[in-house]
């Protein structure tokens, strides 16, 4: 083809060495054409390519049809090398899948598949290795990295007796893992199945590329056909001018080159997998692209103040009894706390050390309230004001800022423990740098008294709080939250996932934190932070922001310099060669911008 | 009934018109094509003949791509 413009053969000759290459290079895109063509499937890619060099050939213009042909195969394959690689970029951060298990049968280790392990088999991890399936540590102690699934860099001890997880890495001593799962079950298998389903619920943004790749074609095509068929026809019949058909047809042809869609629908979904995928990377999952977007959206985040900024390991602080003995009163409390799995119930629990269960019966737990039951004949009631007050007991208020449990023994205050839960370290850092990153409006919600939600509250210089809810409550308290916000903007809630999933469903945006292991709230959140760190909320927040940033480059960039290049084209400003190299660069361009939102570690 | 299967396609607008494609075949009740991931996600209805339904999905896939390629 080369030769062919330096040799000086005209004509037919000329056509004929041109077409040598032409057709050795693009004959696929011809038979593809054709076959569109035949399903009545016309405006793809490969119609316009053929539409444009058949043309140009007609036209005389043999090297540049053929040249034109050239530069798209090289771009076609310059995009699939460039996204296939961006593919197995994302794919290869997210490869926390282990590939075998060392599995002991009868005294001897063998090396399986994880799907082959059932429950309660014995796995064997050695350090270096991933831990395949989700179980409890037999025999051994180590460290396990778990950054693969937290982002989280701090190693983690365990010995025997503790849950593991798979897909951390063991570093130091060999484990004896017995499974509690199977491997489809497992962490690492749902995290996975997560983040690659991720993408399949598509935004916004996503659509609407999808939706204007569908008018974009057809409309450039249809303007093509006009450009070439209207300016000559005016000039001829008014302006008496000569038609010119074929600098109007070339003109229309550089126009079928430019109106092939790819780079706008390839680089959207990218910047979006390499956001999710930058995400889970930081141990932030998000569950699909919609998420993403609505998550830069944010401008009210609501918390649970209890496992979301404290800790919600309660401990209890003091026993005060009224005339009656401390002792006394802490082992009523705890056998009446004894069937309930509440973290306050728990706490006392602990304090009290083992009771005698049997003693115990007619247990009642009334969400929100406490518990009464009958222990040793007498009615014990134990938990807060308000069940106190339900109960028609008198009880005297306390000013103590943690939480205060009451109570009664047959039917009479007997006194009352109190309770403290600490502060996340991170809780106030996580405060602020939620407020710098553009979030207009913290709540607090709480179930816990007055007093202790309004001084966590102030501790952390959160202005808005409401205390004393019923689970029922805060479902009612974020639709007004909802009502309240402005257009356009959303509403996240933040909670543990224990008994708040009707919350977090409700939520435009519903993040669980320190979902390792837990099914629940991975199975009701749409954004699942894997550790329990309150500042990852922000660190989510701004991957976001970040990943939106580029995707609106992307859709102006590719949208704005596809339309300049229709301007030129049709002006004659713009040859075929401009039109390949403006629509190959774009796509590289935007391709390469969509990896940037695979970098979050630094936000 | 919902079922992933691993797919070969070479660019993202001729993902969406496989897309657009098997969510109109019959015994399909919704179909997800995830061209990152390489992977179609397809909903059956009640009832429906899986592997007869993924042979009208692969032929009118083909219609509109025709090397693309679906395992199942």
């Amino acid at each position: 083809m080369i030769a062919s413009g330096f040799i000086p053969v005209d004509g037919w000759a000329r056509l004929v060495l041109c077409l040598i290459p032409y057709l050795t290079i693009g004959y696929d895109i011809l038979i593809k054409a054709w076959k569109g063509v035949v399903n009545r499937q016309p405006f793809d890619e490969n119609f316009l390519m053929a539409v444009a060099t058949v043309g140009a050939m007609v036209l005389g213009e043999y090297i540049e049809g053929a040249a034109v042909m050239l530069f798209y195969q090289i771009g076609e394959l310059f995009q699939s090398v460039a996204v296939g690689k961006s593919r197995r970029n994302i794919a290869a951060l997210m490869d926390i899948s282990p590939d075998y298990a060392n599995l002991e049968r009868e005294g001897e280790i063998v090396q399986v598949d994880p799907d082959e392990v059932g429950i309660d088999s014995v796995i064997v991890v050695r350090p270096g290795e991933k831990i395949p399936i989700d179980g409890v540590v037999a025999e051994g102690a180590s460290t396990l990295d778990t950054a693969a699934l937290t982002g989280e860099s701090v190693p983690r001890n365990v010995g025997v007796g503790e849950a593991v997880i798979s897909g951390c890495i063991n570093l130091t001593g060999v484990i004896k893992v017995r499974t509690t799962r199977e491997f489809g079950e497992s962490t690492v298998s749902r995290i996975l199945d997560l983040v690659e389903n991720a993408s399949s619920k598509k935004s916004r943004s996503e659509n609407f590329i999808s939706r204007f790749a569908k008018y974009y074609t057809p409309t450039v095509c249809y303007s093509a056909l006009a450009l070439a068929l209207l300016p000559p026809v005016f000039r001829a019949l008014l302006l008496n001018l000569p038609a010119d058909f074929s600098v109007w047809i070339y003109r229309a042809l550089t126009f079928l080159v430019i109106s092939c869609p790819c780079a706008l629908v390839i680089s959207i979904p990218l910047s979006f997998f390499a956001g999710i995928g930058g995400a889970s990377n930081a141990g932030v999952l998000v569950k699909g692209s919609n998420y993403l977007e609505a998550l830069a959206e944010v401008s009210t985040v609501v918390f649970d103040k209890t496992g979301t900024m404290t800790k919600g390991s309660f401990e209890v602080t003091q026993v005060c009894a009224n005339g009656a003995d401390e002792r006394e009163l802490l082992e009523y409390a705890s056998l009446a706390e004894s069937f309930s799995t509440h973290p306050i119930s728990r706490s006392i629990c602990r304090a009290a050390g083992e009771v005698d269960k049997t003693r115990v019966s007619d247990v009642k737990e009334i969400s929100g309230h406490g518990v009464t039951a009958q222990i040793d004949g007498k009615a014990v009631a134990v938990g807060n004001l308000r069940l106190m007050k339900s109960l028609g007991i008198s009880a005297r208020e306390t000013d103590f800022s943690g939480t205060v449990v009451y109570v009664a023994i047959g039917g009479e205050c007997s006194g009352y423990i109190m309770i403290s839960d600490e502060l996340k370290p991170d809780a106030k850092t996580a405060v602020t740098a939620l407020r710098a990153s553009g979030i207009k409006r913290m709540v607090m919600l709480t179930g816990d008294a007055q007093a202790v939600g309004e001084s966590v509250a102030r501790e952390l210089s959160i202005a808005e709080v409401y205390s004393e809810l019923l689970p029922g409550d805060k479902v009612e308290l974020c639709e007004k939250l909802l009502a309240e916000k402005g257009r356009g903007e959303k509403l996240a809630f933040v909670g543990d996932g224990i008994n708040d999933a009707p919350v977090l469903s409700r939520a435009d945006i519903g993040i669980a934190m320190g979902a390792l292991g837990s099914d629940a709230a991975i199975e009701a959140a749409d954004i699942v932070l894997m550790d329990d760190n309150p500042l990852k909320i922000a660190k989510a927040i701004r991957i976001s922001k970040k990943c939106m940033r580029i995707v609106y480059e992307n859709i102006y960039f590719a949208i704005g310099i596809k339309l300049l290049c229709l301007m030129f084209g049709a002006f004659g400003v713009a040859n075929m060669w401009f039109a390949i190299f403006a629509d190959v660069g774009v796509m590289v361009l935007a391709v390469l911008n969509a990896m940037r939102a695979l970098y979050v570690k630094k936000l | 009934m919902t079922k992933t299967y691993k797919i070969e396609v070479d660019c993202a607008n001729c993902a969406n018109k496989m897309e657009e494609v098997a969510n109109k075949v019959a015994g399909v009740k919704s179909a997800v094509v995830n061209f990152m991931a390489l992977k179609m996600k397809v909903e059956f209805e009640e009832g429906a003949e899986v592997a007869a339904v993924m042979k009208d999905v692969l032929a009118a896939c083909r219609k509109v791509e025709s090397d693309c390629e679906i395992y199942f």
